[in-house]
């Protein structure tokens, strides 16, 4: 009876109701957002960081200035809690897979086993491998070895992004496979599978990502060193390094940028209409820079438009004809608002980051590069800024392509474990906890890793004086 | 399509390479997460650090076998995968929420200082704990038996509890503590040595229990593995694990109290091979105990032959390497490891 309490373990009405509410569905999405948007902060670091690494190292053993040895004791350390914490989290989500989306295993298995399968057999255990040399080996193997053990898991992480935006993409543009009488997804070509439409797009776009994430905080702490007049040396060597990617790679990131959003209007054109927020298709049709869409409605509120520049852009004709939300029924739509906002933090960003390296190089060539206090300022507010962009970019990519789990071929909604609410409300719970205090430790660390800085060694003189090179090579490259 | 199906029994061949993966991950990263149960008994911070220093090269490597297995059960057996995965969803958890506690401790342990460092002893001594605990009673659940029906878990959320799975959990933090204490044996000196022996000497009793109560368990719930062990011809042939297991369990005693630095974790290992390939008789040929075998759960022929090919050359590099970086770091472990 509703209300009756004669066991403190039969619900009521309302709390049944309540459990009830818990959509399991809902719950597992939630989780795995949660999940994988933590995990994709650490590969996002750590791919550019083990490649700078690498290019660290390897100007140290070629020149045998010992700033290099120490930027590079000082940054390992923070790339060792860096990607302890992106294995964690990623032995997670290769789980999660099972637990929470075992429909989508089943049906996906064929097609994405193998590829998940390759990135364990060829990426993972080289990473995970040579990172203990590189971390605890210095005494142990030669500096050839030891370099290449850096030169080797700079690899690992490159291999690894290789495998998993391959899976990532075939589902963003499913090819190369047919679906059997049972349901499931059976491989008919492994080429079109593994370089499927938007594979070769999302990958360089990614890597660049990652490598201007690293950037970014490489300059943020040396900024930060060169405002507070400590570690100045190393600070220009890491501050240069940082400007150099800003001036080079962020504009070619928006060139990379721009191909892919081009490949997604051909294979994912509903995406492009959400994030260009635009509803009705048309000839000429403007770029909304700001706006709300507003999904019952089908328009977009509070527009501030650019005329004719979205088809500029996505057709490269002034008048080029751009399809509106509404040309597709509303179950096929992804969620506009988290679409059309997350791809404007991401290139809002991007297009900061672009300013950075103009503002370096004219900085440069007035010789003023490493003394402008705004500009170090500046640098510092964004260190976060890759992390920022590239999750904005993933939400756009991942919310993009719902309601679909496998573009047009199987949704979401389809894919859910045979889990109850209660389990996934706890197990996501669990999740949250454990990650807050985790990686909010991990956080504290690595600040408190920047705040101490590079373990300096040699003193100002023989530093300068250049000469006794190899006796110091020896001397540091012996204790 | 590239298809090998004509040559290999390409199941069959999965079925070993995903069973010797886990098998790998549990010798590799028992004695990391048996070094993890033993910690808080140590006998002073100074042997915590050693203790964490033997093994600080190496966890990560270890731990990536268990994601081969698991995302080469994905590959090879999707549908044993989807149904696993389901049916055991709360210790899945609690082990991946170990692993995290587990592995962030290395790197947390290191910087921290002063009290704080206390909260990392706990979460790699904690978080070992539960993901052993977890796999243990994984392992328990799975021997009794999961309900299907189709292609998914068709059971109770809690149907992995019960007492057996719960007695596994235990058997397997035992286990792993006396891997863990071979490994220190061989890796460490002086006080924290003497230590680890005494542990391990400590631990044979409970491991023995504990593979009794497995060992008597099994036929008893089970018909089918009754039949298996105690019909004649068979009971000849199959008695040769446990008998085998008491002559390495005796060896281990003897080895403990003559000083034997480097045998006894061998001799550990081969109690668990013992005990894994005893399991593997009575489990045959089911991947999802008793409702779908390994060859039921295939992936397509296409998919199997993809992988194999490259698992085959791979997996030869991976311990080569992995050999090559135990060597690397071959004899005591240092007292500074840290970097």
């Amino acid at each position: 009876m509703p209300g009756d309490r004669t066991c403190c373990l039969t619900l009521n009405d309302s709390e049944q109701e309540m459990f009830d509410h818990l959509d399991p569905t809902l719950l597992a999405r939630i989780q795995f957002a949660f999940t994988v948007s933590f995990h994709i902060l650490f590969p996002a670091f750590t791919i550019g960081l083990a490649s700078w690494l690498a290019v660290v190292e390897w100007r140290w053993l070629r020149t045998g200035n010992p700033l290099y040895r120490e930027i590079y004791r000082m940054w390992v350390k923070i790339f060792a809690v860096t990607f302890g914490m992106g294995v964690v989290s990623g032995v997670v989500l290769s789980y999660q897979f099972g637990t929470n989306w075992s429909v989508f295993s089943d049906r996906a298995g064929n097609i994405l086993g193998p590829l998940l399968g390759y990135e364990v057999l060829t990426a993972f255990f080289l990473e995970a491998s040579f990172l203990g040399v590189m971390l605890f080996g210095w005494q142990r193997v030669s500096p050839r070895m030891h370099f290449a053990a850096t030169i080797i898991v700079a690899a690992g992480t490159l291999i690894s992004a290789f495998w998993i935006l391959s899976a990532n993409s075939w589902m963003q543009t499913p090819r190369g496979f047919r679906i059997g009488a049972d349901g499931l997804f059976y491989p008919t070509d492994w080429i079109d599978i593994i370089f499927n439409p938007s594979f070769p797009h999302r990958f360089a776009h990614m890597t660049i990502a990652a490598y201007l994430t690293t950037a970014f905080v490489v300059g943020g702490v040396g900024a930060f060193y060169l405002l507070r007049k400590q570690f100045v040396r190393h600070a220009r060597i890491m501050f240069g390094m940082a400007m150099l990617m800003a001036v080079f790679v962020a504009p070619t990131q928006l060139l990379v940028g721009d191909m892919h959003g081009l490949n997604t209007l051909e294979h994912q054109p509903v995406k492009v209409s959400a994030m260009e927020g635009l509803w009705d298709t048309q000839r000429g049709a403007p770029l909304v820079l700001f706006g709300w869409p507003d999904e019952n409605a089908e328009e977009t509120r509070y527009a501030i438009e650019l005329p004719k520049m979205s088809s500029l852009i996505l057709t490269h004709s002034l008048d080029g004809e751009v399809k509106g939300l509404k040309d597709w029924p509303r179950e096929e739509r992804p969620p506009v608002l988290w679409v059309f906002w997350s791809f404007r933090i991401m290139v809002g960003l991007g297009m900061l980051m672009i300013l950075t390296g103009l503002f370096a190089t004219v900085l440069h060539f007035k010789k003023r590069l490493f003394e402008t206090r705004w500009f170090q300022i500046w640098c510092m507010a964004l260190t976060p800024s890759g992390f920022i962009a590239v999750l904005a970019g993933w939400f756009v990519t991942e919310i993009g392509r719902q309601p679909y789990i496998v573009s047009n071929v199987m949704r979401t909604s389809e894919a859910v474990s045979p889990v109850g609410g209660i389990q996934v409300g706890l197990s996501l719970l669990a999740f949250v906890a454990v990650y807050l205090l985790v990686f909010g430790a991990g956080v504290y660390y690595i600040i408190g890793l920047i705040r101490k800085g590079p373990e300096v060694q040699t003193s100002a003189e023989s530093d300068d004086r250049g000469a006794g090179r190899p006796a110091l090579v020896g001397r540091l490259a012996s204790e | 399509m590239f298809n090998l199906e004509t040559f290999v029994d390409l199941p069959l061949v999965w079925y070993g390479l995903i069973a010797s993966a886990i098998f790998l991950y549990v010798l590799l990263d028992g004695f990391d997460l048996g070094i993890g149960i033993l910690f808080p008994f140590a006998p002073s911070d100074k042997c915590r650090d050693r203790m964490m220093g033997s093994v600080a090269p190496f966890w990560d490597g270890n731990e990536t076998w268990l994601v081969l297995g698991g995302g080469g059960l994905f590959a090879a057996f999707p549908l044993a995968y989807a149904i696993l995965m389901p049916a055991f969803y709360m210790p899945v958890i609690i082990m991946l929420l170990g692993l995290i506690l587990r592995g962030v401790s290395f790197e947390f342990r290191f910087k921290a200082h002063g009290p704080s460092r206390r909260l990392w002893d706990h979460t790699f001594h904690f978080g070992s704990l539960a993901a052993t605990f977890a796999q243990g009673t994984i392992l328990g659940g799975f021997v009794q038996g999961v309900s299907v029906q189709g292609r998914a878990f068709s059971g109770e959320p809690l149907a992995w509890l019960s007492a057996f799975s719960v007695m596994t959990g235990l058997a397997l933090v035992f286990g792993y503590a006396l891997l863990g204490a071979a490994w220190l044996i061989m890796k460490t000196e002086d006080i924290t040595q003497d230590w680890a022996r005494r542990c391990a000497v400590y631990l044979i009793g409970y491991v023995a229990f504990f593979m009794v109560l497995v060992s008597i368990g099994m036929p008893i719930m089970n018909p089918q593995i009754r039949a298996l062990w105690f019909s004649l011809p068979n009971f000849f042939y199959l008695q040769i694990m446990p008998l085998s297991c008491v002559v390495l369990l005796i060896l281990l005693w003897r080895d403990l109290h003559r000083n034997h630095e480097n045998r006894p974790f061998f001799l550990v290992q081969g109690v668990f091979l013992m005990n894994y390939i005893g399991l593997g008789v009575s489990m045959w040929p089911w991947l999802v105990p008793f409702e779908v075998t390994f060859r039921q759960a295939a992936a397509a022929p296409e998919s199997q032959s993809l992988l194999i090919v490259g698992t085959v050359i791979l997996l030869p590099v991976i311990l080569g390497y992995t050999a090559y970086c135990y060597y690397i770091f071959r004899g005591k472990s240092s007292h500074d490891i840290h970097y």
